[in-house]
């Protein structure tokens, strides 16, 4: 069985409740279409169980699939500088549709970001350091595709909607 | 399928068209055969996709990487151009899976090979042998461990 490597940590990107009985870490790719189609039911799953769940998300972006990826993580990283990070995120995944490499500084300006600022972190060394450290977590914990999902640091053999129906029987 | 200590069996197949890919030409690397049922699988899931993606760590460990399915070169090249793939897909077409019998991973229902890795050392030995079920993406971390142990020897 597949554990996460590291285990989460302060540089990642927490949404929730830190006292939350379970957390989930998504591993994904902004151009994927399939985490866009987990997007809205991640969505649902944390507003289903509230401060029970806490969400992370690690960059796991496929750059010879997608042309793309890499630069999104960085975006939502640069973002992430600014305290936007989530803002970036559901952003991004938002607009998956149109995305192409004039959308981040449109995404910028529509959740305010100091666009300058953002543009330099977007092409800096340490954010891609921090892209390519989720990626190498990926590797080592057994990410075999985006999404890939753990559960309390298990990995879970199975799509967002089978992630749903677990959530739903273990708390029933 | 072979075992951990067994000498891999040799084999000469085409990779892309003209390119033929001997294995005892790669004596003093480690080898990985990631031998898989058949290209076009969705591209998100795809294991050959995920092995594109972490080259950069086999190549640290001085691996090649080969992929092999029963699917002819035509069909490789055509697969790889449109996945971007910078690996060769060795085609186990003719006689069809003979690569994939001599390893004990051909799958006589379906007439593919099934979803197994193999990890060969400098030696020509097999190091790591793994089966996984023919519907799920084995990842990397596997094969990544056995070539950390080999280093380790």
């Amino acid at each position: 069985m597949s554990t996460l490597k590291p285990e989460v940590n302060s540089n990642d990107h927490i949404q929730g409740n830190d006292t939350a009985s379970v957390t989930i870490v998504e591993f994904g790719d902004y151009q994927c279409q399939f985490c866009g189609d987990a997007y809205p039911i991640l969505k649902e799953i944390e507003e289903a169980f509230g401060r029970q769940i806490r969400f992370v998300f690690r960059h796991f972006p496929l750059a010879n699939a997608h042309q793309y990826a890499v630069p999104a993580a960085l975006a939502a990283e640069a973002a992430g500088l600014q305290g936007k990070f989530w803002e970036m995120h559901d952003a991004l995944f938002d607009n998956q549709y149109r995305l192409d490499g004039d959308l981040f500084d449109e995404l910028a300006e529509t959740i305010d970001l100091d666009l300058e600022r953002f543009q330099q972190d977007s092409v800096s060394d340490a954010l891609r350091e921090k892209v390519d450290n989720d990626f190498d977590s990926g590797v080592r914990s057994g990410v075999n595709g985006t999404p890939s999902f753990y559960v309390n640091g298990t990995k879970f053999d199975g799509g967002v909607t089978d992630l749903y129906q677990m959530l739903k029987d273990s708390t029933t | 399928m072979l075992e951990k200590g067994t000498i891999a069996p040799d084999f000469e197949l085409n990779a892309r068209p003209g390119e033929k890919i001997k294995l005892k030409d790669f004596k003093g690397k480690n080898v990985i055969l990631a031998f898989y049922p058949a290209d076009w699988s969705p591209v998100c899931s795809d294991q050959m996709a995920l092995y594109n993606e972490v080259l950069r760590y086999f190549t640290r460990h001085d691996a090649e990487i080969f992929g092999l399915s029963v699917d002819s070169m035509w069909c490789h090249a055509a697969f790889a151009e449109n996945r971007n793939l910078h690996f060769p897909l060795l085609a186990d077409f003719e006689p069809k899976g003979a690569v994939a019998k001599a390893y004990g991973v051909y799958d006589e229902k379906t007439g593919t090979s099934e979803r197994a890795l193999f990890v060969i050392d400098k030696e020509g030995k097999i190091a790591w042998s793994y089966l996984s079920p023919i519907a799920v993406n084995p990842g990397a971390d596997g094969i990544l461990a056995a070539l950390e142990a080999l280093e380790q020897q």
